[in-house]
């Protein structure tokens, strides 16, 4: 789905923020990002979403050179490509439905989009908030949800837009701690039997080694590892965030019995403060 | 990269209470225009006093009493309220259809920056976004930076007297106002939804439609229905020039030193400014 050689990425003035990624990312491929705040997890996944161009390298899309796409081609490569953030990039004052029916706009003509606030076509909206266990707030204001039921439009959104790739880029940062393992695990199971690709960008260490086959490290730019989360060592995680003593610690790992790739949640010693 | 509104720093106002000599300046500045202003605007409290003067104000005062209330004068004085009223309905009217296009063009994040723009070459944002987006806002300051008053005294050398030339006075002045406003309404509006649906291969329009609209209207709204309570007043004196309406009449009835007519006159106003005032505070309460 995705390949990166060489990734690249300056904000002038200052250090890069991405420097020399280079990663594969095969098709239906569930990956997890971690990695101290700073760490460019952001940037990298405004770069895999085409809404930044890297200052240097190469970015494949789909087996076709990101950067050499036309403007109409960008525009219909995004409609491939789904997007969940950190913080509720929903539109308070619309309601529930239109949100959700905003997926669609990739397709719709202005026209259709007009019509669709006017006489929404409410049966895939219904649909979507189904998958998400929200049916019954369809028509409530979208300001008045709970921040992990907004989370839970999003996501609904990005299921009417059905895209090929879902990124979600700190999904559960603004959630009840409770809930985000809720969701992280809907994400997981609705790509999963859609075959859609995911990535998810992670604070908690634990919900991407329970949830993830997949753990890609970030630290300043660069890649620390790629790996399978049973072979994520104490020593990578410590690594990975020496210097960072913010709020990403401490973490433990689940206990195995809940972990679907159990052999490497043994409880984490050593990062409590 | 999109462009995201910095947040005026908390500390702006923090720095200025320490040792700055500016609190001084802006005193000293202010006690300085307020004295040269006394004199140059030759206010003299004591006229408003002296024999000649408190006479005049007797004789207006007695004049207005009892206002004059017969029925034949009531009636005819219900349509120049009315046309007050349209007046500044139709004005108001206008003013929307000049605002809202010449608002959306002087919106810089619409017309050439920001993530609507981010594959534009460099010509092509020139031209066609910065140069309507400058001319519209040359256009709108032109548009208010002359009062509706004046306005309407050109209006009636054009088109003569009534309230047409009122209308038309209002439709451009507040036009100016109510584009000005709504521009920074439509920047105001919070980048992250934009960013979202831009992201998903949204098209300019359905940024605009889902993003922008729903974000811009309840303040849209709420400020254009401010301006129509701003009108109904102003309509009353575009009646001074001749424009129609309860002015016109007060002008008349002032000029013949009919008091009592001007009184009844001015009490049809108030209850009109206030009836409007009313209805648009209800509405506005509603959407907020």
């Amino acid at each position: 789905m995705y390949e990166l050689d060489g990734v690249r990425k300056v904000f002038a003035p200052g250090p890069a923020a991405l420097e020399d990624v280079s990663l594969t990312i095969g098709r239906g491929e569930h990956v997890a990002f971690i990695g101290p705040s700073g760490a460019g997890k952001t940037t990298l996944f405004r770069i895999l979403n085409l809404t930044l161009r890297p200052t240097a390298g190469r970015l494949r899309f789909d087996s076709g050179d990101a950067s050499a796409l036309s403007d109409a081609a960008l525009r219909r490569a995004r409609t491939r490509i789904g997007t969940i953030y950190q913080q509720q990039n929903l539109v308070g004052r619309l309601r529930v439905v239109h949100n959700v029916l905003a997926g669609n706009l990739g397709r719709w003509s202005a026209v259709q989009a007009l019509a669709s606030l006017a006489v929404p076509r409410v049966a895939p909206a219904e649909r979507a908030l189904a998958q998400v266990g929200i049916p019954e707030k369809l028509w409530a204001r979208t300001d008045e949800l709970s921040g992990g039921q907004q989370q839970r439009v999003a996501i609904a959104r990005v299921l009417v837009q059905d895209p090929d790739v879902i990124l979600a880029d700190e999904p559960v940062s603004s959630v009840d701690p409770s809930l985000a393992s809720n969701i992280v695990g809907l994400l997981r199971d609705l790509s999963a039997s859609a075959d859609k690709t995911l990535c998810v960008n992670l604070h908690t260490v634990e919900l991407a080694l329970a949830y993830f086959p997949r753990i890609i490290g970030l630290r300043d730019g660069r890649v620390l590892f790629d790996l399978a989360p049973d072979k994520v060592t104490d020593e990578l995680l410590g690594e990975l965030y020496v210097g960072h003593g913010d709020a990403e610690l401490p973490f433990e790992r689940m206990p195995g019995d809940k972990n679907p790739y159990g052999t490497a949640c043994r409880p984490l010693r050593g990062f409590t403060r | 990269m999109t462009r995201i509104p910095t947040a005026p720093p908390a500390d702006r106002f923090a720095a200025s209470r320490g040792k700055s000599a500016f609190p001084w300046i802006l005193t000293a500045a202010f006690v300085a225009s307020v004295v040269f202003s006394l004199r140059e605007a030759q206010v003299q409290p004591g006229v408003l006093f002296d024999r000649q003067a408190a006479a005049n104000v007797a004789r207006l005062v007695a004049g207005m009493f009892p206002p004059q209330l017969s029925p034949e004068f009531l009636a005819l004085m219900l349509r120049p309220a009315l046309e007050t009223l349209q007046i500044s309905v139709m004005g108001t009217f206008i003013a929307v259809l000049i605002g809202v296009p010449l608002g959306l063009l002087a919106t810089s994040s619409l017309s050439w920056s920001g993530v609507l723009h981010e594959r534009a070459s460099r010509r092509g944002r020139w031209l066609l976004g910065f140069v309507p987006y400058a001319v519209s806002r040359a256009v709108l300051s032109v548009f208010r930076a002359i009062p509706e008053y004046v306005w309407a005294f050109m209006f009636v050398r054009a088109v003569g007297l009534g309230p047409f030339p009122g209308v038309l006075a209002i439709g451009v002045a507040y036009g100016g106002m109510l584009g000005k406003v709504y521009s920074e309404i439509l920047e105001g509006v919070g980048p992250r939804p934009l960013e979202t649906l831009h992201a998903a291969g949204a098209s300019r329009g359905a940024i605009v439609l889902y993003g922008v609209v729903p974000q811009a209207l309840p303040n849209v709204i709420a400020y254009t229905l401010y301006r129509w309570e701003c009108a109904i007043r102003a309509s009353a004196v575009l009646g001074f020039v001749g424009a129609g309406g309860l002015g016109q009449q007060i002008e008349l009835s002032m000029r013949m030193f009919q008091f009592d007519e001007v009184l009844t006159l001015l009490g049809i106003l108030f209850l009109l400014v206030a009836g409007v005032d009313f209805v648009s505070g209800r509405i506005r309460a509603r959407m907020a």
